[in-house]
C-alpha cells in the first residue's frame, strides 16, 4: 500500500477556491499531484450526482471546495452544498463507502496556503484509507465475485 | 393485416405488472383484435420449449416485466430477445430494478440468511440453503442459480422501449400498446409515458416556497389536503420523478415514492432527489442540518427505492 497513489477529484468554485488554487500555484506552494481540479462556477453546482459519478468511475476521494459561508458569489450556492454533503455522506455509508472519501471545505481566493494544506491533508487521509472499492474494473470484479 | 404476435413474461417481480396489463379494461378487446398472445406464463399454458422452437424474430413484441435475479430470468430474457422484434421493459422492475433491486444493499449470502434462517416463521435447524444441483434417488435435480446482484433488463439484453411504473398506470400501458398496434412507435430507447416532466407538473396541490425545518414520515402527521406535501415535510418524490401517472398518490394524501423513474434526460434518480431535497433544508447551521437529516432514517433505501440496480453505484459494497 506504500506506493498507492490516489486519484482525487477536487471541484473548485470559480470565484474563491479556484482562485485560491491559482494563488497556491503562483506562490509556488506545493500540493499533491493526486489532485485533479475541476472548475465549476459554484460549489452549489456540484450535485451529489457529480460526486457519485466521480466515485463510480474510480476516484478514491472527492473534495468540494467553495467560498466561505456568507461569501458566495451567488449569495447562497454554498449553503445548498453545506446542506447536501451531510445527507450524501449518510447515504454513502449505507452503500458501504467510507464517508471520509468525500470532504467539503471552504477556501477563499486569498487562501492559497489553506488550499495547499487542505489538499495535502485530504490526500494523506485517502492514502490512509487505501484504494476505493469502486471504479469500472473493481465494480465488475465485485459483481463477478458475487455472481 | 396479419395479427401481431405478443409475448408477456415475468422475471423477478411481484405479479403486479401482469395484473396491470389487464387493468386496461375493455381495451383488452381491441388488443385481442389486433394481436395474438403467444407466450404468457401467468395466463396461458405455454412451455419454455415452445418458445425455443419459434423462429428468431417471430414474436412482434415482448412485454417483459421483472428484474434479472436468477439464471432462469437471464436465460429467458436472452431467449425472448432473440425471438422478439421489439423488447419492451414493462414496469419498474424491468426498467430500473425496483423493489427486488433493493437486495443490492446486501449479497446473496445475507439474503439467504434472512430468508432461510432469520425470519420468525422459518424453522430450519439444519440451515439448509437452496443448492443449484442436488442428487436424489431418481437422479440429479437442478434449480436456477440465485445471483448476488439484481440487474435491470437493459443491463442484460438490448431493450427497445421502457414503460415506467410500479405498476404502470392503465393509460401508460395503453399508450405503449396503442403505439404498437397502430405501428406508430417512438424512437428506440424512449421511456413511454404521457409526460417527460416531473410529477409536480400534474399535481394540483398548491406550491409555495419550499423550506423545511423537520421531515416527517407519513404516519406522523395528517397532511393538509391542499398544500404541497413536500412543503409539509413529507418526503414526496414528485420533484424528481417522471409524470404521466396523473399524480395519483399525492392526490390521495400520500407522498410520491418515485415509481415512474427519473424525468427525461436524468441519470440516477436518487442522487437528484437527494440534491433537491437537501437543498431546501431551512438552516445554515451545520449542527441543525445534521439534526434535520436525522429525520430521514434510511436515505439510500428512500432515494433508490425503485432504481438501485439502474443507479451509478448499482449496489452496496459488502466488506
Amino acid at each position: 500500500m506504500d506506493n498507492f497513489e490516489p486519484k482525487i477529484v477536487a471541484f473548485c468554485c470559480n470565484w474563491c477556491s479556484y482562485a485560491g488554487a491559482d494563488l497556491a500555484g503562483t506562490s509556488r506552494m506545493q500540493y499533491p499531484s493526486a489532485i485533479r481540479i475541476i472548475r465549476v462556477m459554484c460549489s452549489g453546482r456540484v450535485s451529489p450526482f457529480l460526486v457519485l459519478k466521480a466515485l463510480s468511475v474510480g476516484a478514491d476521494g472527492v473534495l468540494i471546495l467553495g467560498c466561505h459561508p456568507g461569501d458566495c458569489h451567488y449569495i447562497e450556492g454554498n449553503y445548498k452544498t453545506l446542506r447536501r454533503i451531510p445527507l450524501l455522506k449518510k447515504m454513502l455509508k449505507q452503500f458501504g463507502i467510507e464517508e471520509e472519501r468525500v470532504r467539503l471545505e471552504w477556501v477563499s481566493a486569498s487562501e492559497g496556503a489553506k488550499f495547499a494544506e487542505v489538499t495535502s491533508n485530504f490526500t494523506q487521509a485517502i492514502k490512509n484509507l487505501g484504494p476505493s472499492s469502486l471504479g469500472p474494473s473493481k465494480q465488475n470484479s465485485q459483481e463477478a465475485r458475487h455472481g | 393485416m396479419a395479427k401481431l404476435k405478443i409475448a408477456l413474461y415475468w422475471a423477478a417481480s411481484c405479479g403486479g405488472c401482469d395484473i396491470a396489463t389487464l387493468a386496461i379494461g375493455e381495451k383488452i378487446l381491441k388488443l385481442a383484435e389486433a394481436a395474438d398472445i403467444v407466450f404468457w406464463p401467468v395466463g396461458i399454458d405455454f412451455k419454455y420449449a415452445d418458445v425455443e422452437k419459434m423462429p428468431d424474430k417471430s414474436i412482434d413484441a415482448c412485454l417483459f416485466n421483472g428484474a434479472i435475479r436468477t439464471s432462469e430470468n437471464e436465460h429467458i430474457a436472452k431467449l425472448l430477445r432473440a425471438k422478439s422484434k421489439i423488447m419492451i421493459a414493462y414496469g419498474s422492475c424491468a426498467y430500473e430494478g425496483c423493489i427486488p433491486g433493493l437486495s443490492n444493499f446486501y449479497n446473496r449470502q445475507m439474503t439467504f440468511e434472512c430468508v432461510y434462517i432469520e425470519t420468525p416463521s422459518t424453522d430450519n435447524p439444519e440451515k439448509i440453503f437452496p443448492q443449484t444441483k442436488v442428487k436424489v434417488p431418481e437422479g440429479e435435480l437442478e434449480i436456477p442459480e440465485f445471483y448476488d446482484t439484481v440487474k435491470t433488463l437493459a443491463q442484460t439484453v438490448d431493450v427497445d422501449y421502457f414503460v415506467p411504473g410500479c405498476p404502470p398506470e392503465e393509460k401508460t400501458t395503453w399508450l405503449a400498446l396503442e403505439a404498437l398496434i397502430e405501428g406508430k412507435l417512438p424512437p428506440k430507447g424512449t421511456v413511454i409515458s404521457h409526460s417527460i416532466k416531473a410529477v409536480c407538473d400534474e399535481c394540483p396541490r398548491k406550491k409555495e416556497e419550499k423550506r423545511i425545518k423537520k421531515f416527517y414520515r407519513p404516519y406522523e402527521i395528517i397532511p393538509d389536503p391542499e398544500k404541497c406535501l413536500l412543503e409539509q415535510g413529507l418526503l414526496c418524490y414528485g420533484i424528481a420523478t417522471r409524470g404521466g401517472c396523473g399524480a395519483l398518490c399525492p392526490q390521495a394524501n400520500m407522498p410520491c415514492t418515485g415509481c415512474y423513474g427519473p424525468v427525461e434526460g436524468v441519470v440516477d434518480q436518487g442522487a437528484h432527489f437527494l440534491s433537491a431535497l437537501s437543498s431546501i433544508i431551512d438552516s445554515n447551521d451545520p449542527e441543525e442540518i445534521q439534526r434535520i437529516i436525522e429525520d430521514i432514517p434510511d436515505p439510500a433505501g428512500t432515494f433508490y427505492r425503485y432504481s438501485l440496480p439502474d443507479s451509478l453505484l448499482r449496489r452496496a459494497r459488502i466488506k
